[in-house]
């Protein structure tokens, strides 16, 4: 057995140590989502601080002025502009979605199902840019010569964004919707409902917190889109005053200035991605804890 | 009547969606092919792209994938390996789950802002292929964790007992029986994370740059199709090549994302 190395010890310490090894790198992958997720919102909020210390907090998030040229950075037209733009987006997009999931799930013949499965899917692939080019040429004729103004309008976004979260509202209430017990649904058409009471009455109350989930995800990416809305929205600076008015969106102003900004000026646009991020994280808590609400 | 009315409207949304992107894709593509032909498809851009071709951008396209897409696969990959075969459900992996969650949840533009502020300028890699396709690397993270975990998964148990009561390790067992078990469903992630990579947009400009020349090396800017197309488009440059561009982007889009959903109904079907 002198050379029977195959099973001595030391081989067998250094197989478990590279196992280790392979343990530990595994894990730091797994980490890394985690630690990106907090690079950015470090270098995020170190490059954007100064401006909020320059500007003062309130200053900046309730001035009506953006002058970089004389240094006045108050944001809240484009705060506004996208808390517009996003709550247009999901009056048209969210009712849209839901129905589109139901039918997914309820009442599509199978081929049909099959098609709108793959197309929920590819409309999520389609680049934005490709979105707002669409709206540039369909969206703001159609709103500037039916509806009025000048085309470029909180209307015209709220209309492509209202496309562009369809994906995420589908996909995420679908998944609600398809995770109920089957007995639910058998339930109530024993008692004689008809598809659509089904639909109503049971299916949609009882997913109604991922269906919630889903239209808060669907805010995120509404209020996170910036090359669609900049090619739609006009971006002026002003507070908008109803669908027909130009806006700026905090996403499109910091994309708008991004390319040329120095100093305090591009400060203050980091500071405008601190107040985004901040929105965005919000909204990421809120879904999570309305579905996790309902898996208690 | 009410009924009526609801069935109404539920078929009324499902058709609106496919309705929407069937147009989207026709008129980009009955405007665009009839002005891609071969020579735009390699020639070089004139006069900022009022005339020539596309072939710096695809160029460029393909370079930041090729950077953004092994990048995140290895520590996707990695990551959805550690979740799925080296730990159970507990505070690492809601902790993990989470974090990811909300990377995916992050819009493009502050990863733009971030990869400007970490990789053009912290770490001096300038406007250029690197610094754009490690953002895109981070950005497209989430998506392959989540397919590689969920395929992963979908492995079956015994597959494991197999490898193990013959005597192989666990890692020698991850890697010659579960990963390529898993291969298709794991392909799907990586397909997918490519197509977002070539559609990304504002991410990509403020990392990557919008340079016309041809990249000779990793550290040189780029413009990739998607951002060529956007300056094309809303500078007003020359809107025959607007539409070449974007359809050959949307045929690009469509066929890598056909694969990965052809992969993963292949995979589905197997477990």
């Amino acid at each position: 057995m002198k050379k029977g190395r195959r099973y001595s010890a030391k081989r067998g310490w250094s197989l478990l140590s590279h196992e280790r090894r392979v343990e530990q790198a595994l894990l730091i992958s797994a980490l890394s989502s985690v630690f990106i997720l907090g690079l950015i919102i470090i270098f995020i909020f170190l490059e954007g601080l100064p401006a909020f210390r320059a500007a003062g907090v309130t200053g900046f998030l309730t001035g009506l002025t953006w002058a970089p040229t004389k240094s006045v950075f108050g944001i809240l037209p484009m705060i506004l502009g996208s808390l517009w733009v996003t709550g247009g987006a999901l009056l048209l997009g969210a009712p849209v979605g839901v129905l589109c999931a139901v039918f997914l799930a309820e009442f599509a013949p199978p081929r049909v199902a099959d098609a709108a499965r793959v197309s929920v899917q590819m409309l999520a692939a389609i680049p934005s840019v490709v979105f707002g080019f669409i709206g540039l040429i369909l969206v703001v004729p159609f709103v500037r010569e039916y509806i009025g103004g000048p085309g470029f309008s909180v209307l015209a976004s709220s209309i492509v964004l209202g496309i562009m979260i369809l994906p995420t509202v589908v996909s995420i209430s679908l998944d609600a919707i398809e995770s109920l017990p089957r007995s639910y649904k058998e339930g109530a058409m024993a008692l004689g409902a008809t598809r659509w009471q089904v639909v109503s009455m049971v299916i949609v109350p009882s997913a109604r917190s991922g269906i919630l989930a889903a239209t808060i995800l669907g805010m995120g990416r509404a209020l996170g889109e910036t090359m669609a809305v900049i090619m739609v929205a006009g971006n002026s600076l002003k507070v908008p005053t109803g669908l027909l008015s130009p806006v700026r969106t905090l996403t499109s102003g910091i994309a708008l200035e991004m390319g040329y900004a120095e100093g305090l000026h591009r400060q203050a646009l980091f500071a405008m991605g601190i107040v985004l991020m901040t929105l965005i994280l919000a909204l990421n808590l809120m879904a999570s804890a309305v579905s996790r609400g309902r898996s208690k | 009547m009410k009924d009526r009315l609801g069935t109404l409207l539920v078929w009324a949304s499902g058709m609106l969606v496919m309705g929407v992107l069937l147009a989207i894709i026709s008129i980009v593509l009955v405007r665009g092919l009839p002005f891609l032909s071969l020579e735009f498809l390699t020639q070089a851009p004139q006069k900022m792209g009022r005339e020539g071709g596309i072939l710096p951008m695809i160029a460029g396209t393909f370079l930041l994938a090729l950077v953004a897409v092994p990048v995140a696969t290895v520590l996707g990959v990695g990551a959805a390996i550690y979740l799925s075969e080296y730990t159970v459900e507990g505070r690492l992996t809601r902790i993990v789950r989470s974090g990811t969650e909300i990377l995916a949840g992050v819009p493009s533009i502050i990863f733009g802002l971030f990869g400007f502020v970490l990789f053009v300028l912290t770490l001096g890699f300038g406007w250029s292929v690197v610094s754009g396709g490690l953002t895109i690397a981070f950005m497209t993270l989430p998506t392959i964790i989540r397919t590689s975990e969920e395929s992963l998964r979908a492995v079956p148990r015994i597959y494991r007992d197999v490898s193990y009561a013959l005597g192989a390790g666990k890692w020698h067992t991850i890697r010659k029986v579960v990963l390529p078990s898993a291969g298709q469903g794991i392909l799907t992630g990586v397909m997918l994370a490519l197509g977002r990579a070539v559609a990304e947009t504002a991410a990509v400009i403020f990392t990557a740059g919008s340079s016309l020349r041809f990249p000779t090396s990793p550290f040189d800017p780029v413009r990739t199709m998607a951002v060529h197309f956007y300056i094309l488009a809303r500078e007003g440059i020359s809107m025959d090549r607007a539409y070449a561009t974007a359809a050959a982007l949307i045929v690009l889009i469509l066929v890598v994302n056909s694969v990965a959903l052809m992969l993963m109904r292949r995979y589905r079907a197997r477990f």
